[in-house]
């Protein structure tokens, strides 16, 4: 007869297994309903050509590598989405910290994305799956 | 001085200040350069801030939600007009106001409502009421707890003055139909979830009162005198930044034997050309109004929103 804790050990064992097999094969079909590398690369050039020539935003690059920005967004996108990139910036809560940032600046960063997305034809419900993966990111982007 | 009526007067008092503040504020053009906390940021993304509910509280089209108006983010404020019109059958009701969110967590709102009949015999009836709206976000955000399922919670009261009958002979006032009151207060508990990954968003408002027809033919009355607990729900879908088409439903307390009140229903259609503007259509349906008319009131549900 099992005992409940027997019964517990098998299913911790269950989990123990299942989980790492669950991450190894992760689901990309939000990388690949975004199109791809290709067009991640796309979107994250056109989003931060917008950021700028947005007034709001501008500022807050001047000492930014850009290129390597860019690189490192594209990156994040990817792994976020479950594309096969790995991200090899710092943290995101050091890269921000310090930069003063507002809530109004966050959500213009948003919305030059939002503007790329339209413009490389994402669809609204694509966008708005890989904008739920980044939102959280305010909690520790914004720190004004 | 009754309680309530002196609330409202301090409330509406607050509410001008507000207004005469942001009045004055917008009027003062900045370049977005010099971008400080007293002018508006217009920081919300759109249609996060959802649109003006027929009391005039930010929300949906009949239900308040958890969302504060305006689009200014925590760190500035927002403002707006509203007209609205619901047509039926047999009645009219035309609502007007003001909001203004600040910090996106307090919202302040003014709305008078008035309510016209076109069939005979009540082609004349005319009932005017004013609402003074608070609401303070308590919890949660809306847009930004993607990653739990912890809902946008505010906690709203509306303060609702009926100032009376018209067309209607000897009957000026509501307490002559069998209303208990001509003023009350409703309390209510909102909490809004964003499911982005999903494009859905799902409301649900509890809301204490005792308020007939919204107050429009006053609060209890002589089947009960009671506050009851009223259910509020709102679900929406997201086609995309500009377009939001959803549903609603509003429970309703039965306290007068005049009106077998029933409970509203809408189906909505939500269109932000920009943060500035926007239009509401829904086709709704309100129930019947009172015994001596039992015909169910379907009609059409139009707002227009004007604002920052």
């Amino acid at each position: 007869m099992k005992t409940p804790t027997t019964t517990l050990a098998m299913i911790l064992v269950l989990l123990a297994t299942a989980l790492p097999a669950h991450a190894q094969k992760a689901d990309d079909s939000l990388y690949r309903d975004l199109g791809g590398l290709e067009v991640l690369t796309k979107v994250v050039d056109d989003t931060l050509a917008l950021a700028l020539a947005d007034v709001r935003i501008k500022d807050t690059f001047k000492e930014t590598d850009m290129k390597r920005l860019a690189k490192l967004i594209t990156e994040q996108f990817c792994e976020l989405s479950g594309g096969p990139c790995k991200y090899s910036g710092d943290p995101m809560k050091e890269v921000h910290q310090g930069l003063g940032l507002s809530n109004r600046q966050f959500n213009a960063l948003v919305e030059d994305l939002q503007a790329a997305m339209d413009k490389s034809g994402i669809p609204s419900r694509t966008q708005n799956k890989l904008l739920a993966l980044l939102a959280p990111m305010q909690r520790i982007v914004v720190t004004k | 001085m009754s309680n309530a009526t002196g609330l409202a007067r301090r409330q509406a008092s607050a509410i001008a200040l507000a207004l005469a503040m942001v009045l004055s504020l917008a009027a003062t053009p900045t370049p977005a350069s010099a971008q400080t906390a007293m002018t508006p940021d217009m920081g919300k993304l759109m249609a996060t801030a959802g649109v003006i509910q027929v009391e005039g509280a930010g929300g949906g089209g009949l239900v308040p939600w958890a969302t504060i108006t305006g689009y200014g983010s925590r760190d500035s404020y927002g403002a707006n007009v509203h007209y609205t019109y619901v047509g039926t059958q047999d009645y009219k009701l035309a609502s007007y106001g003001v909001a203004v969110g600040i910090a996106d967590r307090v919202e302040l709102s003014l709305a008078k409502q008035r309510f016209t009949g076109s069939l005979a015999p009540l082609n004349n009836l005319r009932i005017d009421q004013d609402i003074y709206g608070v609401k303070v976000k308590l919890a949660g955000d809306i847009v930004y707890d993607q990653d739990t399922w912890m809902p946008q919670l505010a906690a709203g009261v509306m303060v609702k003055r009926n100032n009376g009958i018209g067309g209607l002979g000897a009957v000026t006032n509501v307490k002559d139909l069998g209303a208990k009151s001509d003023s009350g207060i409703d309390y209510y508990l909102a909490a809004t979830k964003l499911f982005l990954d999903q494009s859905l968003l799902v409301n649900a408002t509890v809301r204490a009162t005792k308020a007939n027809q919204m107050g429009i033919l006053g609060f209890g009355g002589d089947k009960g005198d009671r506050y009851q607990a009223m259910l509020e729900s709102s679900v929406a879908y997201l086609l995309n930044r500009q377009w939001v088409v959803g549903a609603e439903y509003r429970m309703k307390p039965r306290n007068l034997a005049a009106d077998n009140e029933k409970d509203y229903y809408d189906a909505f259609v939500a269109w932000f050309p920009s943060k500035n503007l926007s239009l509401t259509l829904a086709y709704v349906s309100l129930g019947d109004i009172t015994i001596y008319n039992p015909k169910r009131q379907d009609g059409v549900y139009l707002s227009v929103q004007a604002g920052f």
